[in-house]
């Protein structure tokens, strides 16, 4: 893993770009940065959500109140403007709230509120409350009869310091909710960590877990997609550290 | 006669079978009187073992997928221990539940203080939207258990082992009048009641009764002290003392008034022992309210 200042951009927007995010993020994201290069920290969520809003889940602008839509649940409430600026890409929300981030009358804060940003599903921020919300979900899900919809939960690896992760983990495994998934995105920002600990951690708790270069979107379209039947699954995306 | 511990047992189980939207989240307490609800619904009846913040959490994310969600466990467990989950899990997202403790102050007082919560009532004080049952009777637990899970908001129902001998016909969430007099107004919370009775027999004093605490009914308030007597009021919760005080002042602002709270003490016992001990202890007990009482009223 390379620990470049700046993350090279591949081709121009295209789908299947095998690195790098596609420039109209860099665009939408400068949007609200006022910096046209963004360095890894600002970056570290962009290629999985990428791959995740294009071509895994299964939700639209149209579809952001139905029953059976996939869900994604942005745990890491730290640096959203990847966040933004993939739900702006996708139509959630206009690119001209954009601009106005992180200020007084904008719905886009440094931490995302459920209420005020279209497509967000929950509001975060504190960190360690997405996983068990995502737990929750997918229980409700299961009781509405609901067996399809998928349910994602993006955390830090630093997030997962939190005990209340911990609560969920070693819940949602032995309870086998096959439709809960969790993206680590792991910038070796946990001030105590061991190789391999977060594939390991899961694994101990029966998810079928696997660790993949976060910036190859190939390599994570492959991760997210991987069945797992009976079993939760976890992928950690493993991006520049965020300290080297 | 049941505890209302029991009857919420009972009552939960009858309408998980009702409401398909009503879901129950536990955390072992309280596990084996749910075992034929969570035999004849896998799905909605869910224990997720000693682990309280996931409870809360799970709750947010079953009400977030339209379910009604009953949180359950000991108060200290369920309001103190994870009550930023409580704060954001639901509020933030906007979305309510319905939470039932057990445990209350002091129900298990040989427990010791790890299993006492006398602050669960002042510390949801600090959030938004919250509405507070303290029933004093198994039936009143029923009814506010009832009227709650048919909502959409969060409420909190505060289940104890102290009861009233007799249940009260509650009628909205108002205070009722239980007895008038000009000297005075004597608001009991939930089981406080008979002990407010025995303690002002003889005092010309009015009782209300309170067992919805939060929205506080000012205007019933409001309404005792404007048969022309002091604005003299005396607020006597199973809870924390001065709990309701702020709330009290509030609905009197406009009115030269006064207030005592009357209720459990900051000060840690370090006793263990029984209910009736822990009272008296607190100054809870009928002669301990009465002394008070008549000190505060000048009588």
């Amino acid at each position: 893993m390379t620990n470049t200042a700046e993350i090279s951009v591949a081709g121009g927007g295209a789908r299947d770009d095998k690195r790098g995010a596609p420039r109209e993020l860099e665009r939408l994201m400068a949007l609200m940065t006022g910096d046209e290069k963004h360095g890894p920290a600002a970056t570290s969520t962009l290629d999985a959500l990428w791959v995740l809003y294009d071509r895994v889940l299964r939700v639209s602008p149209a579809t952001v109140d139905a029953p059976g839509r996939d869900r994604f649940l942005l745990s890491k409430g730290h640096g959203p403007m990847a966040y933004y600026a993939v739900l702006a890409a996708k139509g959630f929300l206009s690119e001209e709230l954009l601009p106005g981030f992180g200020s007084y009358d904008s719905p886009l804060g440094h931490h995302p509120d459920r209420l005020l940003v279209p497509g967000a599903e929950i509001g975060s921020g504190s960190l360690g409350h997405g996983l068990p919300l995502a737990v929750g979900t997918v229980l409700g899900l299961r009781a509405h009869g609901l067996t399809d919809p998928r349910v994602w939960v993006l955390v830090g690896d630093a997030e997962l310091d939190e005990g209340s992760n911990h609560e969920a983990i070693a819940y949602a495994g032995p309870a086998g909710l096959e439709q809960l998934h969790t993206l680590v995105i792991d910038n070796a920002s946990a001030s105590f960590a061991r190789p391999g600990g977060i594939v390991a951690r899961f694994e101990a708790a029966g998810w079928s877990a696997q660790a993949v270069d976060g910036r190859d979107h190939e390599a994570l379209y492959a991760a997210f997609t991987r069945p797992h039947p009976g079993r939760p699954r976890a992928v950690v995306a493993r991006v520049e550290p965020k300290n080297a | 006669m049941d505890t209302m511990r029991d009857r919420f047992i009972s009552t939960t189980t009858r309408l998980l079978d009702e409401d398909p939207r009503l879901a129950l989240v536990l955390a072992e307490i309280s596990r084996d009187g749910f075992r034929q609800a969570e035999e004849r619904h896998p799905d909605r009846v869910v224990n997720v073992g000693i682990r309280e913040q996931l409870l809360i959490g799970v709750g947010g994310g079953l009400a977030l997928t339209g379910l009604r969600p009953v949180l359950h466990t000991f108060a200290s467990f369920l309001v103190e221990r994870p009550f930023e989950q409580v704060k954001l899990d639901l509020g933030h997202q906007g979305v309510g539940a319905v939470l039932v403790s057990a445990g209350a102050s002091y129900d298990w007082p040989a427990g010791g203080f790890t299993h006492m919560s006398p602050g669960d009532v002042a510390l949801l004080d600090t959030l938004d939207g919250w509405t507070v049952h303290v029933p004093g009777h198994p039936d009143e637990a029923e009814a506010l258990l009832r009227h709650a899970v048919a909502g959409d908001d969060r409420v909190y129902v505060r289940l104890s082992l102290q009861t009233n001998r007799e249940a009260r016909a509650l009628t909205g969430g108002g205070f009722l009048t239980v007895r008038e007099g000009r000297a005075g107004v004597v608001v009991a919370v939930g089981p406080m009641l008979d002990t407010v009775l025995a303690a002002t027999e003889g005092l010309d004093v009015t009782v209300l009764y309170a067992t919805t605490v939060r929205p506080f009914d000012g205007a019933a308030v409001r309404r005792a002290v404007a048969g022309g007597g002091p604005a003299d009021v005396v607020i006597v919760e199973p809870y924390l003392a001065g709990t309701s005080t702020a709330a009290a002042n509030d609905a009197l602002a406009d009115v030269p008034h006064r207030v005592l709270g009357l209720g459990v003490a900051r000060r840690e016992l370090r006793r263990y022992g029984r209910m009736d001990e822990h009272l008296a202890a607190h100054g809870l007990d009928p002669r301990g309210v009465r002394d008070r009482v008549t000190a505060f009223l000048g009588g």
